[in-house]
């Protein structure tokens, strides 16, 4: 068991996401960042699909009440266990009662924590991935237990490291392919779209991430249509919306952008102020 | 009937396949028969397939490395169906109470529309609204079919709780809310029957294409019904519908 002694800014459970129930409106959710959580389980050696703990800006404290192995990794938000800075991407061996806490956040904007073995909270129709209406609770709260293996075999991994590509953390460039109404835009748009760098705005969290620089439009609204994350969006007031984990199944405006999965990764590192630029595939 | 198609790549690993872009039971009928026969096909690169009013969603486990191909298959798919539309659905019958306890825009809206709040109630409740699709909301129903009179615009600031089973309309769309959620429609009466319920599988019990009817009720069979969904035994009544 781990327990939550303060949850963080905000703290989920993830796995890879709920697939196969959009055509019931229910979103994928699951991580943000799928290359720094599947480094996080690589490391323990355990499932792709493992749930892990998504950390946004502001780091938990927990506490073990058994022994296990863990790693760290996506954003480096100065993990201490027993008040001792440890390093992301290295599986650390922790010892019945021992509090993991977090510190200053030096680069990215979300960590990912493993387990051996992955958490083992309330799987939901397919997944253990935390959200509103479908898992009981969508956000980790003080006083939390959260289920983990407590067996011996899972805990001797040690020393196991991965060497980490960091530069993505530090990246600005977003991959994108066309969307499916880009065309509509005039060549003069789509040279914004190329040229210009975008703000993130303060409007960011795990379903989208609204963008501060306003595109001229006037384009119609769409007969509402299907979305996924990665999907941009350009509302009637020419706001740029870049839909994330936990979009909606469908949306009514138009889909002028669709990111690469990978651009999907850097942009979760992104925070309030941030600029990126986007790049045609 | 067949449609002109257009297939467009939708990021690396989806291709969208769109109708001609209007709200049409034709175009609904053709999406939902193009579906079943892609599913009948079991491609096993398919993952996933979701639908709204004129637009079909085909998701692959990898990147799609020939887009021409996939949609060579799927044209062929599309075009080897049978001409045939199904002409059966199912009728859910959702009880409703409308009053004004839940109905909490209906006075608003009666006097809006010169409208007696019965004759609201009545309107609403002799449709029978097509499903088209469900989004927005897990279990949120997209329903066609509502009468022209009572179309009325969104509120302009929208409530930031609505709660579970408000009925509501918002332009010319009606709708349920399957859980507890901020929203701009006028409500006017609230279901106990849930349309959303992640134990169940599948978590919503109608699909696009299904058909629905608005049965008024009062506060007492209300609290009956809602005793019974909280036991986990109330079974939606439906029958067979014809068209």
């Amino acid at each position: 068991m781990v327990k939550v002694l303060k949850p963080g800014f905000y703290s989920t459970i993830q796995d890879m996401g709920r697939f196969g129930f959009q055509d019931y409106g229910v979103p994928y959710a699951g991580v943000m960042d799928t290359y720094a959580a599947s480094v996080a389980n690589m490391v323990l050696g355990n499932d792709e699909n493992a749930a892990v703990l998504e950390m946004t800006m502001t780091g938990p404290t927990l506490q073990f009440d058994c022994e296990t192995s863990i790693c760290l990794s996506g954003a480096d938000m100065s993990p201490m266990l027993n008040n001792v800075l440890i390093e992301n991407n290295r599986a650390i061996h922790v010892a019945k009662n021992a509090v993991l806490s977090f510190g200053k956040l030096n680069s990215g904007f979300r960590g990912y924590l493993s387990v051996s073995g992955g958490f083992k909270t309330n799987k939901v129709m397919g997944s253990r991935s935390m959200f509103k209406a479908i898992t009981r609770s969508f956000i980790l709260s003080k006083g939390d237990e959260l289920l983990i293996d407590d067996h011996v075999e899972a805990i001797l991994k040690k020393n196991a490291s991965i060497k980490m590509n960091y530069k993505y953390l530090y990246s600005n460039i977003i991959e994108v392919y066309k969307g499916p109404e880009f065309e509509r835009l005039s060549k003069n748009q789509q040279d914004m779209l190329w040229s210009q760098e975008f703000i993130i705005s303060k409007d960011n969290n795990r379903m989208a991430y609204q963008l501060e620089q306003l595109l001229d439009n006037d384009l119609e609204p769409i007969i509402t249509s299907l979305v996924l994350p990665g999907t941009v969006q350009l509302t009637p007031s020419g706001k740029l919306i870049v839909l994330m984990r936990d979009c909606q199944t469908t949306g009514g405006y138009p889909r002028v952008l669709q990111l690469k999965e990978s651009a999907m990764n850097i942009m979760a590192q992104k925070f309030m102020g941030n600029k990126i630029c986007f790049k045609l595939i | 009937m067949t449609f002109n198609l257009t297939y467009k790549p939708f990021g690396a690993r989806a291709i969208l396949v769109e109708w001609p872009s209007k709200i049409d039971e034709l175009i609904l009928k053709d999406i939902i028969r193009f579906k079943s026969t892609i599913q009948e096909n079991n491609i096993k690169s398919i993952v996933e397939l979701k639908s709204a009013y004129n637009s079909l969603l085909i998701i692959y486990d990898t990147v799609c490395r020939n887009f021409e191909n996939e949609v060579n298959l799927l044209k062929t798919i599309y075009n080897s169906h049978s001409l045939q539309y199904d002409s059966l659905s199912t009728l859910w019958k959702i009880p409703v109470c409308y009053d004004v306890d839940f109905g909490i825009d209906l006075e608003a809206m009666s006097v809006e529309k010169k409208l007696s709040k019965d004759e609201i109630v009545k309107r609403h409740s002799e449709a029978i609204y097509t499903v088209y699709f469900i989004g927005f909301l897990p279990g949120f129903l997209y329903l066609g079919g509502l009468d022209e009179t009572l179309h009325v615009p969104r509120k302009s600031t929208p409530r930031l709780k609505i709660e579970k089973g408000a009925v509501a309309i918002g332009g010319n769309q009606t709708g349920v809310y399957p859980i507890e959620s901020p929203g701009g429609w006028n409500i006017i009466g609230n279901t106990p029957v849930s349309f959303f319920n992640p134990k169940n599988n599948p978590p919503c019990f109608a699909n696009a294409g299904d058909r629905i009817s608005f049965i008024p009720i009062s506060m007492k069979s209300y609290n009956d019904i809602k005793i019974l969904v909280e036991a986990g035994v109330y079974q939606v009544e439906s029958e067979v519908f014809h068209g």
